[in-house]
């Protein structure tokens, strides 16, 4: 053991705990930045590490440095500038084009070690070693092609640019994955029997596979998918640890995969879907038009923006439930407007969160806290849900499954067993919406048909201005 | 370092994994997502030892460098992208006041 290796294990062990410390403290609110800062301080100690290892050994040619320097910044401009431009609103899509990337650079590094073997580690190769190598890089390349199509599909269909193909919602979609499955198996073992070239095949036939999975998954369930994906990261991150020798590489990579299963594992009991059924039960909104065709809306009570302000400064209590359509209306400013209002004049106001509210678990919160929200007034389901009989007014803005009561009464429904916010519990409830339109699952909301509820017809945003101009015309909110 | 010793490095990296988040309130799950995500592009030490060990080989500088180029996005998009979500709740005591 000399110096430089010395220095590296303390460096690298350092980093390791930091790491885990930096992920432990992200699942609480209060260290969650300071968290996110020790992550990002240990990984650049553990690009330090590195590079004072190979300065103290082999030296790094001055023609490397180059390309690290071309290669860091280029990759750090477009990714600073994304992150700071980026809407609060389209945050589960970036998180899926980081994660592709990801995916594509551990795709790439394993690339490059097969087809230009490292000299150094040629030099002493057993079978077994090499065995290992070929077994590892096929892992990273699987992998990581997997993440990368995987991730970029998600993206597109979260922002819209790809709709689901109608043949992904047949069985043909499993015949075809099941044929790049085995294609990526064969490829697999061809190239750990040495054959180089079928190198191609695996690139190609997992990319394949990464889009002909995450294609037919719905909007709804895409943030599964996106965490799952993030999961998978790690485990390309890990593999590519294998293909480079590096134990840091290993347990960053294990760390994040597993992290990423049981984060995984929370959002589907939100949803109450199975991680079987999200990847291979094909979309919602496919399965539910057949069950709930025959439901037609008999009894909508649609209402004046007048009428749900009178209603509003009377109450004592009032509930919103905010839903991703808010967010795409952009107005969670203009809702946080109202509930100043509101307060000002004494009424009691709470935001209940779904777990899935917006696409993403948490999503919803972040939106709310960019509009000034105290955090205090956030309320979980299973706090806020015994709350509703005791409230008069509930303004459910733009959310749509997660309030539909099917999810308890009618077990024929594909929402039955969701856990819902209990809405139609509460004295009076309006829905703020821009037409009958069904939610992401594509299912008839037994809501609406409610006598206690009343629909308010328009845009989230320009509702909610005409409801300040109401309110005032009321004198709510001016002392 | 030998296979076998990887392998435990592998095993145990993945239970420290599992342990490490256990209860996380809902609000948290998109940072933490992210945060792990940037974490995630720990691969770019897989692209420096690769740009390093290239000796003059330029197809493989090459690869190595695009390969730097996607992790470092990931890391840096990342971090960045998560303190931006994180700083919207760390705010809001200061601002009562």
């Amino acid at each position: 053991m000399n110096l430089p290796v010395i220095i590296k294990f303390v460096i690298d062990l350092l980093a390791v705990l930091l790491l885990a410390l930096g992920i432990k403290g992200l699942s609480k609110v209060k260290s969650a930045r300071d968290a996110n800062r020790l992550a990002a301080f240990a990984m650049s100690l553990s690009v330090v590490g590195l590079l004072s290892y190979y300065l103290g050994t082999s030296g790094i040619a001055i023609q490397s440095w180059i390309w690290i320097i071309i290669g860091s910044i280029i990759g750090s401009f477009f990714g600073a500038i994304l992150a700071k431009k980026v809407p609060m609103t389209s945050m589960p899509e970036t998180v899926a084009l980081f994660n592709g990337c990801g995916g594509m650079s551990s795709l790439l590094v394993a690339l490059g070690v097969a087809i230009f073997p490292i000299s150094n580690s040629v030099e002493n190769l057993n079978f077994f070693k090499s065995l290992i190598n070929e077994v590892s890089i096929s892992v990273s390349i699987f992998v990581g092609a997997i993440t990368f199509t995987g991730s970029i599909v998600a993206m597109a269909k979260l922002q819209g640019w790809l709709s689901t193909p109608g043949w992904t919602q047949s069985k043909v979609r499993h015949f075809v994955n099941i044929v790049f499955a085995v294609a990526s198996l064969i490829a697999f073992f061809d190239l750990i029997n040495g054959n180089t070239s079928s190198i191609w095949l695996l690139v190609i036939v997992s990319s394949l596979l990464g889009i002909g999975v995450t294609l037919p998954i719905g909007g709804a369930d895409m943030p599964v998918v996106i965490s799952l994906l993030n999961s998978y990261s790690g485990i390309a991150a890990a593999a590519a640890g294998f293909v480079v020798d590096s134990q840091l590489l290993i347990v960053a990579g294990a760390m994040v995969g597993a992290a990423g299963l049981i984060l995984t594992q929370v959002m589907c009991k939100g949803m109450n879907r199975s991680l079987v059924s999200v990847l291979f039960g094909g979309s919602l909104s496919a399965q539910g038009t057949a069950s709930s065709g025959s439901g037609e809306y008999t009894n909508i009570t649609s209402c004046s923006v007048e009428e749900c302000a009178l209603t509003l400064e009377a109450a004592n209590k009032v509930i919103i439930v905010p839903g991703y359509g808010l967010a795409v209306a952009q107005a969670q400013h203009t809702l946080r407007e109202v509930t100043k209002k509101l307060e000002q004049n004494g009424i009691e106001v709470v935001y209940a969160i779904h777990p899935v509210a917006g696409r993403m678990p948490g999503h919803m919160n972040v939106l709310l806290a960019e509009a000034d929200v105290p955090y205090e007034q956030l309320k979980e389901m299973d706090v806020v849900n015994p709350d509703f009989p005791a409230t008069d007014v509930v303004l459910v803005l733009g959310a749509n499954d997660v309030v539909n009561p099917q999810a308890k009464n009618d077990s024929s429904s594909p929402l039955y067993g969701m856990p819902v916010l209990d809405v139609q519990e509460a004295r009076t409830v309006f829905v703020i919406k821009r037409g009958m339109s069904a939610g992401y699952s594509g299912i008839k909301n037994d809501l609406f048909d409610l006598p206690n509820t009343s629909m308010v017809f328009g845009d989230a945003k320009k509702v909610l201005n005409d409801l300040i101009g109401e309110l005032k015309d009321l004198g709510v909110g001016e002392k | 370092m030998s296979f076998i010793s990887l392998l435990w490095v592998l095993l145990l990296g993945s239970l420290l994994g599992l342990e490490l988040i256990g209860k996380v309130p809902p609000t948290l799950h998109t940072p933490l997502m992210s945060g792990a995500n940037a974490i995630s592009g720990i691969t770019m030490l897989a692209a420096l030892t690769l740009i390093v060990k290239a000796e003059g080989n330029v197809p493989l500088l090459i690869i190595g460098s695009v390969s730097l180029g996607f992790a470092l996005f990931n890391v840096v998009g990342g971090f960045f992208v998560t303190d931006r979500m994180l700083a919207m709740f760390s705010r809001k005591p200061s601002n009562k006041k």
